[in-house]
């Protein structure tokens, strides 16, 4: 191993030392996925921030550090978070862990990918996109092992978590799982995923989510892992005709989250709603980046995001609605909301509408700014103390968002963060 | 409703004649040779007769452009420039001062008449020593900086607003008469290197109007520069700077139009501004360049960068804009907010029809205290138009209560074109408070019905409609311009109904 590499070499090095060793080596059309992810992300490397879509959030950190492997575990205990759901599909370090997870009476099948490549191959890099995002690449080129989740037609799954757990082997690692998660026509699925892990790790997830017509996939996710953590996910979600992709994500931990999310609608009547609060305290930075295609006409898309900042944080929202020129009677609605608590914070917000087709109906909004001075007036004039009316507001401002989640086990999981990390801050002034 | 009756009546007269500034005009012409290198930098340097900083000023500006690429991010396409295929230097042969209207070049003053400029101020444009400076039937009156090709080829009024101690003239006089004022400001909010088309213009610029208002004046008349492109394979680089002393007012309006070619000709001006404690500077512009034909052949290449400095406490500049010219249109007019309870504005409407391309917007930059700072933007797309609104935010960490609000909104006519809206915001300051909104959406059918109903045709139907959905920005141009942007807005709309 050549693990003094640092960065974009360090992980060719190892692309090229292990190739013939990663699930699948002796399946061409594998291989042959895996080099060309490889050629993209050598001629790219990691995003500077030359890079329109990385303006923003510096990779740096990740491209200077000499991240090695997770230690392989393959038994022992591991200590879990606290439940959402009866039915846990557990990952150590990326790898699928059947002893930790409970999947009985579960009326569909919960893979570990690497245990499935075969069936997986038509679906494999169908909605990813390495030429375009080096993340993508850098994942497709190394991923190991991930949930491979198929729910049949009109099938309903009820409610699964994923939980991802990395555990700190005293030495900077990463790991890059691959998730196939694909809803037949009608089915219905609510997955929650919650995220932990400590030590200088970086988790470089990529979804491929398809949907098929009629079908509808609520997607939760958390993500709490420690301040040394780099979360760089990549979501692709293909949403076909009348069926719905809900995404909802609170990110409240790492010191550098990118949650980016490419939704397609492809089919009349699709709806995609993404909504989620972001997070930040001192030294962390968190990014969330959204890009939305109107493929096909009737579709309806609604993005609420908030992002709230303490101490020297940093907060990034990039949003992009692109409506076709087919996409007509398109319905498409963004919002993103910052709030800077302190002096040192920065936010970017960068909400983009690329319109080619008339008969719409689109608009984004964007609002950044300190706690309302009449709101706060109202409640101290009321007797509240200051302290606890800025937390009133704080609050009101986060559930707001969590507001728009109708299923009640996620609204309750996702509020439960959110106050988690507020009180932390309590604890912190 | 008289402004819409007018409207209406004109669209009618227009009907058949299109763009009906696109004559040319057959004058004897100088031209320095095609092309671009550091002789004819000289040349034009030699020409206008400056002082040895000044050719210095451009060769520095040369040669950073020289190591400078042509930006591509903004969203319009073209195909690439020549820039050794034009000409650099196009003026009319000047003749001793003619004393009566019959010995003015006939076929300058008939470009004058054609383009609207009334006769009084025509027989000033021609160079006529003796016209009357009054103004006519009492009306407030407006002085103009005529601009032809690379030259200016008059400036009226200028003896009543010397009176005030304002100085209105071409920048090539005020560097011979000013030449502390334009070395003092010039490069000062756009620099030679700022980009590609300001290097460029910074190298090669021929001519524009030079604005200095004293201390304490509020000026006494609209200063008004109309720029025209007539000779061919010409383009034009003109420099403008205003400068607004301490408690100074202006309102300034910039007009332009050009013949109809096949050819492409490029427009890469550059505008700074500058106000002191208390100034305020309006800036308008009604931007009527040639846009090309119905297939989207010929029309000017419109490159511009426009930047006001609010360097004093409480100062403001108001940048208002009605863009329906142009084949492509690449213009962010700018404000940096330095002086403390400084206000930037920005009100533009866009429109692009048949294959007209506009990506434009405006950056604010919140440095001040308390800065304050208003956009609002119309886009209305037509035809296979592509309008883009690209504009920043930015608000610095020592920028305690700055302010800004946002408003795009986009009107698309045809499923052929398109609307965009690329906004960046980016706040570090918690004190501070930003808010931005943009819709898009086509003209509603109920609103068209209501009005066809009322026995309004089709097409009369959706001027009013587009008129209504640009009036925030229309009311804050000169009243004489507001008509004028009315009608081009009902013109440049033409055909894309129906």
């Amino acid at each position: 191993m050549t693990a003094a590499q640092t960065g974009a070499a360090g992980f060719l090095a190892r692309y090229e030392g292990l190739k013939d060793h990663l699930p699948g080596a002796r399946k061409p059309w594998l291989n042959a996925l895996r080099a060309d992810a490889a050629a993209h992300f050598a001629a790219r490397g990691f995003p500077t921030r030359r890079v329109e879509q990385w303006k923003y959030t510096d990779l740096a950190p990740v491209a200077q550090a000499a991240f090695a492997e997770p230690l392989t575990s393959v038994g022992g205990s591991v200590r879990l978070p606290a439940a959402n759901s009866p039915h846990r599909a557990v990952f150590v370090d990326g790898r699928f862990r059947l002893d930790l997870s409970t999947l009985d009476g579960l009326p569909f099948r919960v893979r570990g990918l690497a245990q499935d490549l075969a069936e997986a191959e038509p679906h494999l890099g169908a909605l990813a996109k390495p030429e375009a995002e080096p993340l993508a690449a850098l994942n497709t080129m190394l991923f190991e092992d991930g949930v491979f989740l198929e729910l049949p037609e009109g099938v309903d799954g009820g409610l699964l978590e994923l939980v991802s757990v990395a555990v700190d082997p005293g030495r900077p690692f990463a790991f890059h799982p691959r998730h196939l998660v694909r809803l037949g026509a009608g089915a219905r699925l609510t997955l929650i995923e919650t995220a932990t892990g400590a030590g200088t790790c970086l988790h470089n997830p990529v979804f491929e989510i398809d949907v098929a017509e009629g079908a509808m996939l609520t997607h939760g996710r958390m993500l709490q892992e420690a301040a040394t953590v780099f979360h760089l996910s990549t979501i692709y979600a293909r949403i076909a005709a009348g069926a719905t992709y809900d995404n909802f994500t609170v990110a409240a931990g790492p010191r550098l989250t990118r949650n980016e999310i490419h939704a397609a609608l492809v089919g009349p009547h699709a709806a995609c709603h993404m909504n989620g609060a972001q997070m930040a305290a001192d030294g962390q930075h968190v990014d969330t980046t959204t890009s939305l295609d109107h493929a096909a006409p009737d579709c309806a898309s609604r993005q609420t995001y908030k992002t709230v900042l303490t101490g020297r944080a940093r907060g990034v929202f990039q949003g992009k609605i692109h409506v076709h020129r087919v996409a007509q009677r398109t319905d498409g609605y963004q919002m993103n909301q910052a709030l800077l608590l302190s002096e040192e914070a920065e936010i970017d917000s960068k909400p983009q509408l690329e319109i080619y087709a008339d008969d719409v109906k689109c608009s984004h909004g964007a609002t950044v700014g300190a706690l309302d001075a009449d709101s706060l007036f109202y409640l101290r004039s009321r007797g509240i103390p200051g302290d606890q009316a800025r937390a009133m507001l704080v609050e009101a401002f986060l559930h707001e968002a969590v507001e728009t989640v109708t299923d009640e086990t996620l609204k309750g999981a996702l509020t439960r963060v959110l106050d988690a990390w507020w009180e932390r801050q309590g604890v912190a002034a | 409703m008289p402004a819409v009756t007018e409207t209406i009546e004109t669209v009618q007269a227009v009907a058949e004649s299109g763009y009906k500034w696109g004559f040319e005009t057959d004058i004897e012409m100088e031209f320095a040779p095609k092309g671009l290198n550091e002789d004819i930098v000289r040349f034009i340097s030699a020409k206008k007769n400056e002082p040895e900083w000044l050719l210095e000023w451009r060769l520095r500006a040369f040669a950073a452009w020289k190591t400078m690429e042509e930006p591509r991010w903004a969203a319009v396409k073209y195909p690439p420039i020549d820039y050794q295929d034009s000409y650099y230097y196009a003026a009319p042969v000047k003749k001793p001062g003619p004393r009566s209207l019959d010995e003015v070049d006939p076929e300058l003053l008939r470009t004058y008449e054609k383009l609207g400029i009334p006769i009084r101020e025509q027989a000033i444009l021609a160079g006529v020593e003796g016209a009357g400076e009054t103004p006519a039937e009492g009306r407030l009156p407006v002085a103009v900086d005529a601009v032809f090709d690379s030259v200016s080829v008059a400036t009226t009024f200028k003896a009543r607003l010397e009176k005030d101690g304002v100085i209105f003239c071409s920048i090539s006089e005020a560097v011979q008469n000013h030449p502390e004022l334009v070395r003092k400001y010039l490069g000062t909010v756009v620099p030679q290197g700022d980009n590609f088309f300001a290097a460029l213009n910074s190298a090669v610029f021929t001519d524009g109007s030079f604005v200095y208002i004293p201390k304490g004046v509020r000026c006494p008349m609209e200063l008004s520069t109309y720029f025209r492109i007539n000779a061919k394979s010409t383009g034009q680089f003109e420099r403008t700077l205003i400068i607004a002393d301490a408690g100074s007012h202006v309102s300034y309006l910039e007009g332009c139009t050009a013949p109809m070619r096949d050819e492409n000709q490029l427009h890469a001006a550059v505008v700074e501004l500058v106000a002191m404690d208390d100034a305020t500077i309006k800036y308008s512009t009604v931007q009527n360049w040639y846009p090309g034909d119905a297939e989207g052949k010929g029309g000017i290449y419109n490159f511009v960068t426009k930047r006001g400095a609010c360097r004093g406490a409480r100062s403001k500049i108001s940048w208002t804009q009605v863009e329906t010219g142009s084949a492509i249109t690449w213009k962010y007019p700018s404000c940096i907010l330095q002086g403390e309870d400084s206000v930037g504005e920005f009100y533009s409407v866009a429109i692009t029809n048949n294959y007209q391309q506009a990506d434009t917007g405006t950056k604010m930059f919140h440095i001040g205290p308390r800065t304050k700072s208003t956009i609002v933007s119309k886009g209305i797309s037509a035809g296979h138009g592509q309008n883009t609104y690209r504009g920043l935010v930015r608000i610095g960490a020592k920028a305690a209560g700055a302010r800004n609000f946002t408003q795009c909104d986009s009107l698309l006519i045809g499923d052929l074109c398109g609307a965009h809206t690329v906004p960046y915001i980016e706040n570090r300051c918690a004190t501070a408070k930003v808010e931005h909104e943009a819709t898009t959406s086509r003209i509603a059918e109920d609103q068209l019905f209501y009005c066809r109903q009322r026995g309004l045709t089709q097409e009369e139907a959706v001027g009013l409609i587009v008129n209504g959905f640009c009036r925030e920005v229309l009311k804050e141009l000169p009243m004489e311009f507001a008509v004028e942007a009315q009608k081009l807005l009902q013109i440049s709309l033409e055909g894309s109904v129906g």
